[in-house]
């Protein structure tokens, strides 16, 4: 099963937002913690990369419904499970089982899809790797421009640990996502490196999905979206996108202009527009496929989705509109001598 | 469904922005003050922990015009570790130093890697090198390889620092190797320091050293073209330090000289290059023949600019500038100050040329323009490098700001006096708005500023939104702020990109304003093949400023603004085919499948129309002042190389006076000539039956038939476009329906009497003029009775109803093509359509040897009807279809390939 051949051949479909679907279940503290956690000592609410272990029925439901809905490639429910981010609940020694339990949830959602929809296309698990919460290109006091709350060593040991959790549950691709500090990125791809030249192993595709955060179309540390793929093409991933933050209509620019420079596949996949003044997406699942059908038949993309705020009815929509456009081919890289 | 993308395998880097080391990119500048060992400043700076001061030095070596910075921390008194995380975290926060990509400078690898942790663009790392050995190389590779970075390998191994030529590429060679087979590298991302030693020590072994690098860069580049050679420049005059004078002259012109074999990039201080042309011809004659070591037997030359050097150090610094030019014309002091970037004199030598000039405009128009084509040309010949134009620009920039409110008084002087004559129209109520922009990823301004300034002289409202800017904050602005043109600038060749982005922009987002297209990159053709067909609202290339005046007016003058835009549109389209037509070899189809590639014809279904005759009809003396009335009188004014579209060019302006003139004189002759009866049109048509087999058509003559041939374009189309022929426009004969071809000739005889007279008179106006009328009436005479043919004769197209402009825009059914013209290049089938029309016995025009037509004033060409039937141009044939060509016409391939020449590779 090797997702490039799919590639070739189709515009693959990556799933929706976790965390709005998560938001429906109306999760409470102890719906959380379940019985393992019942006394930890903080609180542990909103840390909804802790459900892989704690309620992976409902993990393994939302990959199921989006499985449903089209999508080929599924994201573990693992923005947030390093060392780093997880400090905030005081569970950095959760890191690796954090990762292993959401790579099972995923793998077992596709296993299920597929007893129970044979014949159908290939589907793959994509290890998501989020930018942490800490960030290596700036500082967070104003006064003092050099200090920095993290530094690249200890950023690299954090993804290490979560690629290490993410290959050995079972992944099939890795997907570095929302990056919107370069250097953050820089060392996810590093560690990846080292992980599969330790461990002796031929890598597993990396996927790269920058974030553009303003209208200046430049990345929150300040890159434009070429300087932000050349400081990234040495990870030779397998796509490269944005993703987040932005609603189509405002990453359509982008898009295009990455799908000229990116000498692999490109990917996108947007929020539901950008949020009301009560932080909720209203872009309908059509409006959204509406915009991406566009990109595709432009030629701009290989794999499209949802970010923030879409649903599994987002994705059908997207998948529907696009299932019949050819995808964007690979550039050719022009060889001398 | 798009076509691939093709990736250029480029030396890409990234600070905050891109950099692409392109074949074209003149020479890469690393500014290197920011180095510890190379600047007592700097490195009193770090050790004092003075980080801000530090700061500005690379601030400093930015806005010199330095495009990559080197950092270096290597010193026995810093924790080099430390300093260099400290400067490289500073500069992240710096966006106008972090804008462009660090080379990480150090001799200790693990200071290497501390750089590399701190920076989130793509970097250099200078250097790693084979002297610890293999492994030891293999191994920092892979970790600079893991960040992202390209390599500086010094040419440096086991054995020691390589300083023959020979030593100096074989380690190269070596590196390579290991680094593209072992470690994965791509070639683009290796540049090599081939080391730079220092000449003229008074040691003859040293003598050659420059010569060395200078070879060893000329044949590592041969061998392989895709790397990168670079090299810190000052080591070459390390034995005349403390005499910059001479060792800024050494350094240009080594620079000079290694640019020329290949070197990319160097480690210079951005600030202080002095330009190769501008040195004082002894002294660079002295550097040249110690670079080069010439003449330099027994250290001669080497004595010679030891020597030299010393009266020069001998002047002191009293008389370190040379101010003789001041004594020049104002005109020559501009020039000097631009191209040298001195900024000391310019606004006292602005308003003198001010005062000089009638106008303030005519000051940049005359000698700054000029002195800033000096800075051009130097550029482009690679003697000037980007920081000097910087500062040239700076200067410019200067003297335009003297001069702008002089400009500005005068237009409200003009606007008042305006105001008082009530000569405002309703259209200057609210000036026209033209919005100007420098693209996205170009920073080049001056360019876009001098048509700012003249089109605001000229009474527009410039909305300038700078430079660097997105497509979409362009086009915003523009609907927003309602703008009648958009103007975009670029110098850059990645900004031609950007600008057919902007164009695709605009059809998407349904815009209707020109376009206008300026900078020193962008140019007609380009504008023309890339950007005009993506944007249907007008595209228009300007060449200069003066010329963006006269490309306002008329794309916003109601009554010019649809004759300009379609005569513009047409000449587009003729440069794109042309462009078309000279693709290189490879995107050529084999003959047989661009045969299998033919237009498509639903035959099956197509009922061709039966002509009202077959054979041949004459027209003895056709009526003049009939043809007079379809006269294209465009080309009769290019013929007198005024170029514009007509009846626009009579109200031209700049031409228009004297476009009406000769117009008036025009018309007159024509008055003489057609009741004078000076001259006589004959022509005759004639239809034939005729099927098409390949790319033959058979024809039958009564009881004879004729072969014509003709051939088919073989260049790669698009997918779904035909390689078209015009053998594709008849029905095969294999159809069991008779199709037609027919053929025309018509000529304007009686003008050589007439000739005569105007030479006896020296009359040279009348006689030139009388020709390019001839040709008219030649011309008019195919268009008349092509019209005909359709409506009447042949009878196809009845029904036409179409204006002389649209006749002249080729808009109706079916085509006359000419052999010897794209869509059928081979002359020698005049003879065919000669012998078929007898063109010579009933209507008296003779074909020359080389397959001209006498009278000069003819015409002649074959009648398609079907209404697929296009002009096109054949474009270059290859050698397959030459070969099968000659074999069809029964013609040797010699003779074949003498007459088809011109499609010929």
């Amino acid at each position: 099963m090797d997702i490039r051949k799919e590639l070739e051949k189709r515009i693959l479909v990556i799933d929706g937002a976790m965390g709005t679907m998560i938001q429906r279940h109306k999760l409470e503290e102890t719906d959380y913690r379940g019985t393992r956690f019942a006394n930890w000592h903080t609180d542990v609410k909103g840390n909804n990369d802790l459900l892989c272990i704690t309620q992976p029925q409902i993990i393994k439901g939302i990959h199921k419904q989006y499985l449903a809905a089209g999508a080929d490639i599924i994201e573990t429910n693992t923005f947030s499970s390093t060392v780093i981010a997880m400090a905030d609940y005081d569970m950095q020694s959760l890191a690796y089982e954090l990762n292993t339990a959401a790579a099972k949830c995923a793998r077992e959602a596709i296993n299920e899809f597929i007893a129970e929809n044979p014949g159908a296309a290939p589907k793959f698990v994509a290890g998501a790797i989020g930018p942490l919460n800490k960030t290596l290109s700036l500082s967070p006091d104003v006064n003092n421009p050099g200090y920095r709350a993290v530094s690249f060593d200890e950023v690299v040991n954090a993804y290490y640990e979560q690629i290490r959790g993410l290959v050995d549950g079972g992944v099939d691709l890795l997907l570095i996502e929302t990056i919107f500090d370069t250097l953050n990125a820089k060392g996810a791809i590093y560690a990846a490196k080292k992980y599969f030249r330790d461990k002796k192993m031929a890598e597993l595709p990396i996927m790269i999905s920058g974030t553009i955060t303003d209208a200046s179309g430049r990345t929150l540390s300040g890159q434009t979206l070429e300087a932000f793929y050349t400081s990234v093409m040495h990870a030779n991933p397998l796509s490269v996108g944005l993703n987040c933050a932005l609603g189509a209509a405002e990453m359509r620019s982008h898009i295009e202009e990455l799908s000229q420079i990116a000498a692999c596949y490109t990917s996108a996949y947007p929020n539901a527009g950008l949020p009301n003044a009560m932080g909720e997406y209203d872009e309908q699942p059509h409006e959204t496929a509406h915009f991406i059908e566009e990109w595709a038949k432009e030629g701009f993309v290989n794999i499209v989705g949802g970010c923030c705020g879409t649903t599994p009815d987002h994705i059908k929509h997207i998948a529907d509109n696009v299932n019949h456009i050819t995808p964007r081919p690979l550039p050719v890289l022009e060889v001398v001598e | 469904m798009a076509s691939p993308v093709t990736i250029k395998p480029y030396l890409r880097l990234s600070g905050l922005e891109p950099l692409v080391i392109r074949p074209e990119t003149n020479f890469v500048n690393v500014g290197e003050r920011t180095n510890v060992t190379g600047s007592k400043k700097f490195a009193r700076l770090i050790r004092e922990n003075k980080y801000e001061e530090a700061l500005s030095v690379a601030r400093q070596q930015v806005e010199s015009g330095a495009q990559i910075l080197d950092v270096n921390m290597d010193d026995a008194m810093l924790d080099g570790v430390a300093a260099m995380t400290t400067f490289m975290n500073l500069i992240q926060s710096e966006p106008d130093i972090a804008r462009i990509p660090i080379m990480i400078d150090s001799s200790k690898f693990e200071i290497i890697q501390a750089g590399l942790k701190c920076v989130q663009g793509r970097c250099i790392v200078n250097s790693i090198s084979m002297k610890e050995g293999e492994e030891k190389f293999i191994e920092q590779a892979f970790i600079c390889k893991a960040f992202g970075a390209a390599v500086i390998v010094m040419a440096f191994d086991e054995v020691g620092q390589a300083d023959t030529k020979q030593r100096k590429v074989d380690i190269c060679k070596r590196a390579y190797q290991i680094l593209t087979k072992k470690v994965g590298f791509q070639p683009q991302d290796i540049i090599f320091d081939p080391n730079i030693f220092a000449i003229a020590t008074g040691i003859e072994e040293h003598n050659n050293y420059a010569v060395d690098f200078i070879e060893a860069t000329r044949e590592i580049k041969q061998l392989m073209p895709l790397t990168k050679v670079s090299g810190g420049v000052s080591n070459v005059s390390f034995s005349f330090r403390g005499n910059d004078h001479v060792r800024e002259a050494i350094h240009a012109v080594f620079l000079y000289h290694a640019i020329k074999a290949g070197m990319d990039m160097g480690i210079v201080n951005a600030g202080q290059l002095v330009i190769y042309d501008e040195i004082e011809p002894v002294l660079r004659e002295l550097c040249e023949d110690v670079i080069l070591n010439r003449n330099n037997d027994n250290n001669e030359a080497t004595e010679k600019l030891i020597i030299h050097a010393d009266t020069v150090k001998a002047k002191g610094k009293v008389e370190v500038k040379d101010e003789a030019w001041r004594n020049d014309t104002v005109e020559k002091r501009l020039s000097h100050s631009l191209v040298n970037g001195i900024t000391d004199y310019i606004e006292a030598d602005t308003e003198e040329a001010r005062q000089k000039y009638p106008t303030p405009l005519e000051v940049i128009e005359g000698p700054l323009m000029d002195g800033m084509g000096i800075v051009g040309d130097l550029f482009g010949a690679g003697k000037m490098f980007l920081p000097q134009v910087v500062k040239s620009a700076r200067v410019m920039k200067k003297s335009v700001a003297v001069l702008t409110p002089y400009i500005e008084a005068e237009k409200e002087e003009r606007k008042q006096a305006h105001l008082a004559a009530g000569t405002t129209n309703s259209e200057a109520a609210g000036a026209a708005k033209i919005l100007l922009a420098t693209v996205k990823g170009d920073v080049h301004d001056i360019g876009k500023n001098i048509v700012g300034v003249v089109l605001g002289c000229n009474g527009y409202d410039i909305i300038d939104l700078g430079v660097m800017v997105p497509a979409d904050k362009i086009l915003e602005t523009a609907q927003k702020e309602n703008a009648d043109i958009i103007g975009l600038s670029g110098l850059i060749t990645p900004s031609l990109d950007e600008m057919v982005h902007i164009a695709k922009e605009m059809t998407r987002r349904g815009m209707t304003q020109p376009l206008m297209i300026g900078g020193a990159t962008t140019s007609r053709i380009h504008t023309a093949v890339k950007i005009a067909p993506e944007y249907n609202a007008g595209v228009v290339h300007v060449l200069d400023a003066s010329r963006s005046v006269t490309v306002a007016g008329s794309l916003l003058n109601k009554d010019q603004k649809t004759d300009f835009l379609s005569g513009l549109k047409e000449e587009y389209i003729k440069l794109k085919e042309s462009f078309d037509n000279k693709k290189p070899v490879k995107s050529y189809l084999s003959y047989q499948e661009a045969l299998a590639n033919k237009v498509v014809v639903d035959w099956t279904n197509y009922s061709p129309v039966t002509p009202t005759f077959t054979g041949t009809r004459v027209f003895e003396d056709f009526d003049l002042s009939t043809l007079r009335s379809y006269i294209d009188w465009k080309p009769f004014f290019i013929a007198w190389e005024m170029h514009g579209n007509f009846p626009a060019i009579l109200t031209d302006e700049i031409v228009g006076k004297e476009a009406t003139k000769l117009f008036n004189d025009a018309n007159s002759l024509l008055d003489k000539i057609i009741s004078e009866k000076w001259l006589t049109a004959k022509g005759t048509i004639g239809f034939w039956e005729a099927g098409s087999d390949g790319d033959d058509l058979e024809i039958i003559d009564g009881n004879r038939k004729i072969r014509l041939s003709f051939l088919r374009q073989q260049i790669k189309k698009a997918p779904d476009q035909p390689n078209l022929s015009l053998a594709d426009f008849i029905m095969p004969a294999s159809f069991d329906k008779k199709d037609f071809i027919g053929a025309f000739a018509v000529t304007i005889h009686g003008i050589e009497e007439h000739v005569k007279r105007f030479e006896k008179n020296l009359d040279d106006y009348n006689k030139i003029m009388l020709q390019a009328l001839a040709d008219r009436l030649a011309e008019a005479f195919a268009e008349a009775l092509h019209l005909q043919t359709r409506k009447e004769f042949w009878g196809y197209d009845i029904e036409e109803q179409l204006s002389n402009e649209d006749l002249i825009k080729e808009q109706y059914t079916g085509i006359r093509p000419a052999p010897g013209y794209p869509a059928c290049p081979d002359h020698t089938e005049k003879y065919k359509l000669f012998d078929l029309l007898r063109a010579t016995e009933t209507i008296g025009i003779q074909l020359t040897e080389s397959l001209a037509m006498y009278p000069a004033s003819s015409v002649c060409g074959w009648y398609f009807s079907h209404p697929k039937s296009q002009y096109f141009g054949v474009g270059k044939i290859q050698r397959d279809q030459l070969e099968d060509y000659a074999k069809r016409k029964n013609m040797s391939i010699e003779l074949a390939e003498r007459w088809l020449s011109p499609v010929l590779e």
